[in-house]
C-alpha cells in the first residue's frame, strides 16, 4: 500500500469514527415534523406510519375496478402484471405462485406499497381511505380478512399473513 | 520453468500458461516459439494511403461520442407487459475489455421509469430515531469530504436465465449482464448521520429513492458504518440519470437494488421495514417453501466474455480467454480455466488492479485445435470462497430460489467453431 492510500484508508476510518463526525462541514438543514409528514410515507411491521383514515372490501373493490384492474385483472388474477390473489399452497411446489396471500409477510407492505407505488400510471394518488380499502379488499379476495373487517392504523399490523412464518432471517447483526 | 515449457498445454484441451503472453516470455522464445500463430496470407497490392489521412479530420466537441463504428455496441432492454420503465437493460460483457463500465453502458432495473430529477430542486432528508432531521442538498454534499472507489455493482437477479430447465442461447449479456463495475464518489452516508445524531436504538435505516416506485429498502446500520456512500459521481462525471442523478446510496458488494438510486429519504429505524421489494421481492424461495430474507452480499462469480455464447470461432489456433471475476466479499484471490468440462483447470493470470468489490479482468492463452471444448471459469475469493458449479448450487437452492445466482457458466465450442450455453 502506498503512503498515500495510507494516509486515504486512515482518513476514511477516522471519518466513519463517530467521534470525529464534526470534520463535515455541517451544512444539513433543519427540519421539522410537520415538514417531514407528506414525506415519511413509510410504514413499519408494528404500524408505525400508517396514517389515520380507513376502509372496508366493499369500498376497496370500486377503487380496484377503477384504478387497478386494467393492470392486474378481475378480483386480482390473471392480469397482465402481478397477480395480487391466489396461490395458496403453491409456495412450496415445483411452481410457487407468489402473491399477496400465499406469500407476503407483512399486510402493512400491502398498505406501504400501494401508498407509494400504485396505480403505477399515478402513484401516491390515493387517498387514505382508498388505499385502507383497497388493501381490505385484496386481504378479502385472499381469505386473509372477512367482508366486513375494516383496515386502518389498529388493524393492518395485526392481521394475521398465512406465509408469515416462513421467513427466515439470515442477515446477523453480528 | 523453462521458457520453452510455455508452450507446452497445463491443462486439457489446449491451455497453455498463464505468462505466455507477457512481453519477456515471448522475446525469450524467439520467434521459433511462436510459429503456431497463423498469419493471415499476404496480398501482392502495395498498402495504400488511406483516405482519412488524405482531408483534415473533424473538429473538437463539447461532449464525446463513440466512433460512428462502435453504435452497434447495445445495451438490450425490456420492461414488463405494458410498461416503459419496469424493467432493465444489460451490460454487452462481451464487447468490453479491462474493468471499467462505460456509464452510457451500466446496466439499469428500474421500478417505474427514470425520474427527471431537478437537481436544485432535489432534498435528501436524514430524519427516525434522530437527534436532528436534517435535509441536504447536491451543493453541499460537494462540500463534504468525498471518498472515491471502484465496484462492481451486481442486479441479485442476474444471471437467472440459467434457472431454466435448458440452457437459453444467448449471448453472455442477455443471461449475465445485470452486472457493471465504475467508480464511485460520493460522502460516507456515516458522516452525515452523526451531523444528525443517530439515537441508540437506531440499528437500521430505510433508504428511499425520489422515482415513482419511492423505491424503498431497509439495511443494517453496521453496513452504514462500515463503506456506504451517497455517491454523486460515477467514473469521473455526475452520476446518470439512468444511475441515480443526482444522488444514490451506493453499498459496496450487496445486491443492486439496496444500492438505492435518487436517492431522497433516511429513515434510521429500530429494525427493517419489511417493504415490497426485500419480502415479496428480492427473497430467496427454496424447495421446502421457507424463504431467505437478508442474503445481501452478492457472492464469489466470474465469467469468460470471451470467446461466448453465440460468438463463432476465428479458424483454429491461439486464443485469449478473457473474462472478468469479482466478490461482494473481497478481492478475487485466484481465477482458474477449463477447457476440457471441468476436468482439468489451468491458474489465469489476474489483471492489475485486483481490488475489493471490484471486476478482476482474468486472462488466459488457449490454443484451439478444432474438436470439441466446454470452457469455464471458475473464481475464488479471499475469503476462501469458490464459485460453484450449477449442479451444486441449484441442487441446495432449487430452482425457484431467483435470486443470488453465481454458478460457473460453460461455453461449448462446437467442431465447426459455433460458441453456446451449456449445463454441465
Ligand atoms: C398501469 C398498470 C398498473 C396499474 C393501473 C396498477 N398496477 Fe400494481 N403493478 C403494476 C406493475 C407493472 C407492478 C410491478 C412493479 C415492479 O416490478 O416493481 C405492480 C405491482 C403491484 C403490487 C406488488 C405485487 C407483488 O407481488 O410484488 C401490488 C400490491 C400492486 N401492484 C397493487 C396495485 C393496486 C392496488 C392498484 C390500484 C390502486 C394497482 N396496483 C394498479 C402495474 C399496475
Amino acid at each position: 500500500m502506498s503512503i498515500v492510500s495510507r494516509i486515504m484508508w486512515i482518513y476514511i476510518a477516522l471519518l466513519a469514527c463517530p467521534a470525529f463526525a464534526q470534520e463535515g462541514p455541517e451544512l444539513g438543514v433543519a427540519v421539522t415534523a410537520d415538514q417531514i409528514a407528506s414525506w415519511a410515507i413509510s410504514v413499519q411491521p408494528d404500524g408505525t406510519g400508517l396514517p389515520a383514515g380507513s376502509g372496508n372490501a366493499a369500498a376497496g373493490a370500486e377503487v380496484y375496478v377503477m384504478k387497478c384492474l386494467a393492470c392486474h385483472g378481475p378480483e386480482g388474477a390473471g392480469g397482465l402484471n402481478d397477480w395480487l390473489v391466489g396461490g395458496h399452497g403453491t409456495i412450496s411446489s415445483d411452481t410457487p405462485v407468489r402473491t399477496i396471500g400465499s406469500y407476503w409477510p407483512y399486510a402493512t407492505t400491502v398498505f406501504d406499497y400501494i401508498r407509494r407505488a400504485m396505480p403505477l400510471t399515478q402513484p401516491q394518488s390515493l387517498s387514505n381511505d382508498e388505499t385502507y380499502a383497497v388493501t381490505a379488499y385484496l386481504l378479502e379476495l385472499n381469505g386473509i380478512i372477512d367482508e366486513g373487517d375494516v383496515m386502518d392504523a389498529e388493524t393492518v399490523p395485526n392481521v394475521e399473513m398465512p406465509n408469515a412464518g416462513n421467513f427466515i432471517w439470515v442477515y446477523s447483526e453480528k | 520453468m523453462k521458457k520453452s515449457d510455455l508452450l507446452e498445454p497445463i491443462a486439457g484441451n489446449g491451455l497453455l500458461h498463464r505468462r505466455l503472453f507477457l512481453k519477456s516470455s515471448v522475446a525469450a522464445m524467439g520467434a521459433a516459439g511462436l510459429q503456431f500463430i497463423t498469419a493471415k496470407v499476404a496480398t501482392a497490392a502495395p498498402l495504400e494511403v488511406p483516405a482519412w489521412m488524405q482531408i483534415p479530420g473533424t473538429g473538437m466537441s463539447g461532449y464525446g461520442a463513440r466512433s460512428r463504428h462502435e453504435e452497434h455496441i447495445q445495451r438490450s432492454f425490456g420492461s414488463l407487459p405494458g410498461t416503459v420503465g419496469v424493467g432493465s437493460s444489460k451490460t454487452p460483457l462481451e464487447h468490453l475489455e479491462g474493468i471499467i463500465t462505460p456509464g452510457a453502458l451500466h446496466f439499469e432495473r428500474h421500478h417505474n421509469g427514470i425520474p427527471d430529477i431537478a437537481p436544485l430542486e432535489h432534498q435528501l432528508l436524514i430524519h427516525g430515531l434522530v437527534d436532528r432531521p436534517l435535509t441536504f442538498d447536491l451543493e453541499s454534499l460537494t462540500r463534504y469530504p468525498l471518498v472515491s472507489h471502484i465496484h462492481f455493482l451486481e442486479c441479485s437477479g442476474n444471471s437467472g436465465a440459467n434457472n431454466a430447465p435448458k440452457p437459453p442461447q444467448l449471448p453472455a449479456s442477455s443471461i449475465h449482464g445485470l452486472v457493471s463495475c465504475s467508480e464511485w464518489t460520493g460522502v460516507p452516508l456515516a458522516v452525515l448521520l452523526d451531523e444528525a445524531g443517530v439515537q441508540s436504538e437506531g440499528s437500521w435505516i430505510l433508504a428511499e429513492g425520489s422515482d415513482a416506485a419511492a423505491m424503498s429498502r431497509s439495511i443494517p446500520m453496521a453496513k452504514v458504518r462500515d463503506d456506504a456512500i451517497v455517491a454523486i459521481y460515477q467514473n469521473g462525471e455526475h452520476l446518470r440519470p439512468a444511475n441515480g442523478y443526482p444522488m444514490r446510496l451506493f453499498l459496496p458488494g450487496w445486491e443492486g437494488n439496496m444500492s438505492v438510486k435518487w436517492l431522497r429519504r433516511i429513515q434510521v429505524t429500530s429494525g427493517p421495514t419489511m417493504t415490497k421489494d426485500e419480502t415479496s421481492k428480492y427473497s430467496d424461495l427454496m424447495p421446502d417453501g421457507r424463504s431467505k430474507l437478508f442474503t445481501f452480499p452478492m457472492e464469489v462469480k466470474s465469467l469468460i466474455t470471451s470467446p461466448s455464447g453465440t460468438n463463432a470461432m476465428q479458424g483454429t489456433g491461439l486464443y485469449q480467454v478473457s473474462g472478468i471475476a469479482w466478490s461482494g466479499l473481497g478481492r478475487i484471490r485466484r481465477v482458474e480455466v477449463s477447457a476440457d468440462d471441468g476436468r482439468t483447470w489451468a491458474e489465469a493470470a489476474l489483471t492489475d488492479p485486483v481490488l475489493p468489490r471490484a471486476f478482476t479482468r482474468f486472462r488466459l492463452p488457449w490454443r484451439w485445435d478444432g474438436g470439441p471444448a466446454v470452457l469455464q471459469s471458475r473464481a475464488i475469493d479471499e475469503t476462501g470462497a469458490v464459485q460453484p458449479t450449477r449442479t451444486v448450487l441449484l441442487g441446495e437452492r432449487g430452482a425457484n430460489y431467483r435470486y443470488h445466482y453465481n454458478a460457473i457458466q460453460s461455453w461449448a465450442v462446437s467442431e465447426t467453431g459455433e460458441v453456446s450455453n451449456v449445463y454441465s
